[in-house]
């Protein structure tokens, strides 16, 4: 018999059991859907990582304030970081003449505020830094203008909103030009400044270092002048991190080097006070913490695939009550010529047909459901969704697969029944 | 065109060997019009199912037009099945789901013939079914049933009809109306026939009657006056057997 006699006739056969053919390829559909989707969130969570890591910016060092030879009550204040950095030492990096590599560096210092514009209010993190940092970290603002130098020097009571910030406190009003008060400390307390919105940052979603659309940048020296308690006691200024961005990879060695060797002779002291991080380093603690993540996920969709294999066995089930209903039919068959690799044929594209349906039908509902359960908070996570190919080659291979192993067996006994009992089967 | 010579079939039961044929010679002409008789359990319709390569000897050789089937293994005999050899059933054998012209396609559909449709179409106007093509069995009386099988054996242009009691689930008014479509067949076509039958006067249409006892040939006579149906018994193409029973 023709391949398309084959798979007419079996569709046909299928056809007149409806109910059966449904339910029987639901297992497959459900199994195939959850293997999609599971593997697409997984995927997508590992896509996160990797999008979060790019979007600091690339080739970057971090300098962080490290061990502490500073007084304990210092390390107090500060949440147990250190101040042992300073934007003076920010600025001693940035020099072309002693590292060439250097492309560009932005110290920072970050701290919780209250930002109220009009009727709105909204809590945020405060970002003060130089100009660099539009370079050094690959984030650009969208409308009106970063801090310049000239604000740097002038210690202008400048602003730039992240995106979010702006569409919280301005909704769809141009926020440049308007007035933003920052507040500072508790509630009864706290201290007070305006600043005026001088520009608002491109949208970017959330990185490494948390949300870049929840930020407010300041000048750095504004901040420092400003606010007292992020005085240095030796009247400098200190700084929570520099990063550093490096023309090239292959001289991130040596930057680490020299740049430690500075800093040492710097702060004139025999253990290291910072610590510089690569760009690697931040994404390895990314990973270990998003591994968990993954192994979860990873879990599921194994899971899911056994439940694709239990689906196979209903299959198998189906087929086997499916041909001794029709033994008489397959006696018939025999006697008019069919050979055992035309019954065997018969049963086996029956089954085939069955799984690659509820494949297909499970790959189109599986890319359905990750389509929109991407972008989504479920269970107060952020889900990230991407089908892949693979993926979805996979599901559907395997479906094929399991029609074939579960499909082979009920086929192969039918092919061998004998004609003439068949014929006189009741 | 058949040539039987020692065949032997033994069935086990359990450990029990039970002999169903022992030492068949029979030789059937072609174009021949052949009845089988004996009682039940005389093995006839095993020698039948031999006949017709649905079951091998367990020895002997069988030659069916010069080729020894019985040396041949289930693939070639299906084949031999598919191209030689058509059968007609006491219950009709018909496949449930499908309308006349796709049963009577079935045959053709394993020997991958392309214009399959046209030839079922052909062979059930033959048999006076022109107006039934489309009817599931359920929608057909037995006798209409029985003309779809038959055509089933016709579209292949078999050399040997097999027929198993071919009236036994009939009334006699439509039974002799399947006796006489064998009678012409084999006279018109020249096909060989063998019927297998318990019944004296459905044997009485063929030319030479063998009968069985215990798996044995016990007498093989020549029929000179063939019956003939009553005139008016025969159906006009297009029309129907209007005494049939709907038995299925």
């Amino acid at each position: 018999m023709s391949i398309v006699d084959t798979i007419r006739s079996a569709v046909a056969a299928l056809a007149a059991n409806k109910l059966r053919s449904s339910l029987t390829m639901l297992g497959i559909i459900i199994g195939v859907s959850a293997v999609i989707t599971l593997m697409a969130v997984g995927q997508g969570s590992q896509k996160g990582v990797t999008e979060r890591i790019q979007g600091l910016g690339s080739n970057l060092l971090f300098i962080r304030p490290g061990q502490s030879q500073a007084s304990d009550v210092q390390s107090a204040v500060y949440g147990g970081q250190a101040l042992t950095l300073v934007d003076e030492d920010a600025y001693a990096i940035d020099d072309p003449e002693q590292f060439p590599y250097v492309e560009g560096v932005a110290p920072q210092v970050d701290f919780e505020a209250r930002l109220i514009a009009g009727g709105e209010n909204t809590s945020t993190t405060v970002i003060g830094t130089t100009p660099g940092y539009q370079y050094v970290r690959d984030f650009y603002v969208a409308r009106g203008q970063f801090i310049s130098d000239d604000d740097i020097t002038r210690k202008g009571l400048v602003a730039v909103l992240g995106h979010r910030v702006a569409q919280t406190l301005f909704g769809d009003a141009d926020p440049i030009g308007k007035s933003v008060r920052l507040a500072v400390g508790p509630a009864n307390m706290s201290l007070t400044f305006n600043f005026r919105v001088i520009g608002v940052m491109e949208p970017k979603g959330a990185t490494a270092t948390g949300d870049e659309d929840d930020l407010m940048f300041i000048p750095l020296p504004t901040m420092q002048a400003r606010i007292p308690f992020l005085r240095h006691p030796q009247g400098l200024s200190n700084v929570f991190q520099i990063s550093v961005k490096v023309s090239d990879r292959s001289d991130f060695d040596r930057a680490e080097r020299e740049i430690a060797a500075l800093l040492r002779e710097r702060h004139n002291v025999a253990n290291d006070d910072f610590e510089i991080l690569t760009q690697s380093d931040v994404a390895n603690l990314e990973a270990a913490e998003t591994e968990i993540s993954q192994t979860l996920w990873a879990a599921m969709a194994a899971i899911a695939g056994i439940s694709l294999v239990v689906g196979g066995i209903g299959i198998m089930n189906i087929m086997l009550v499916s041909v001794t209903e029709r033994i008489r039919e397959i006696g018939i068959r025999k006697a008019v010529g069919a050979t055992q690799g035309d019954i065997l044929m018969q049963f086996l594209v029956e089954a085939l047909m069955v799984t690659m349906a509820g494949g297909g039908i499970g790959v189109v509902l599986g890319v359905t459901l990750s389509t929109l359960a991407d972008g989504r908070t479920i269970l107060e996570q952020s889900v990230r969704a991407e089908v892949s190919a693979v993926a979805v080659i996979l599901a559907f291979g395997v479906s094929a697969a399991i029609g074939l192993f579960f499909g082979i067996y009920p086929a192969y006994n039918a092919s061998r029944l004998n004609p003439i009992e068949a014929l006189h089967h009741e | 065109m058949v040539k039987l010579t020692d065949i032997t079939k033994v069935y086990r039961a359990g450990d029990v060997p039970v002999p169903a044929l022992r030492g068949i010679n029979l030789g059937i002409q072609e174009g021949e019009f052949l009845a089988i008789m004996g009682p039940s359990g005389s093995g006839k319709s095993t020698l039948l199912n031999i006949l017709g390569c649905l079951d091998k000897p367990t020895s002997g050789v069988y030659e069916l037009d010069g080729v020894v089937v019985s040396a041949l293994d289930e693939e070639r005999l299906a084949v031999i099945r598919n191209h030689k050899v058509g059968f007609v059933f006491q219950s009709f054998n018909l496949l449930r789901r499908l309308p006349a012209v796709e049963q009577v396609e079935l045959p053709l559909l394993y020997r991958r013939v392309s214009n399959r449709r046209r030839l079922a179409l052909e062979a059930l106007t033959d048999l006076g079914l022109g107006d039934r093509v489309a009817h599931r069995p359920t929608q057909l009386s037995g006798g209409e049933q029985q003309r779809v099988a038959i055509a089933r054996c016709l579209v292949t242009n078999p050399s040997l009809i097999l027929a198993d009691e071919p009236t036994g689930a009939l009334d006699t008014a439509t039974g002799h109306d399947i006796m006489h479509i064998f009678q012409r067949l084999n006279a018109e076509r020249g096909i060989t026939i063998a019927l297998v039958t318990h019944e004296r006067e459905v044997a009485a249409y063929a030319h030479r009657t063998v009968h069985l006892q215990d798996g044995q040939i016990v007498s093989d006579e020549a029929n000179s006056s063939p019956s003939r149906p009553p005139a008016a018994a025969e159906p006009s193409p297009g029309g129907d057997g209007g005494s049939e029973a709907s038995t299925a």
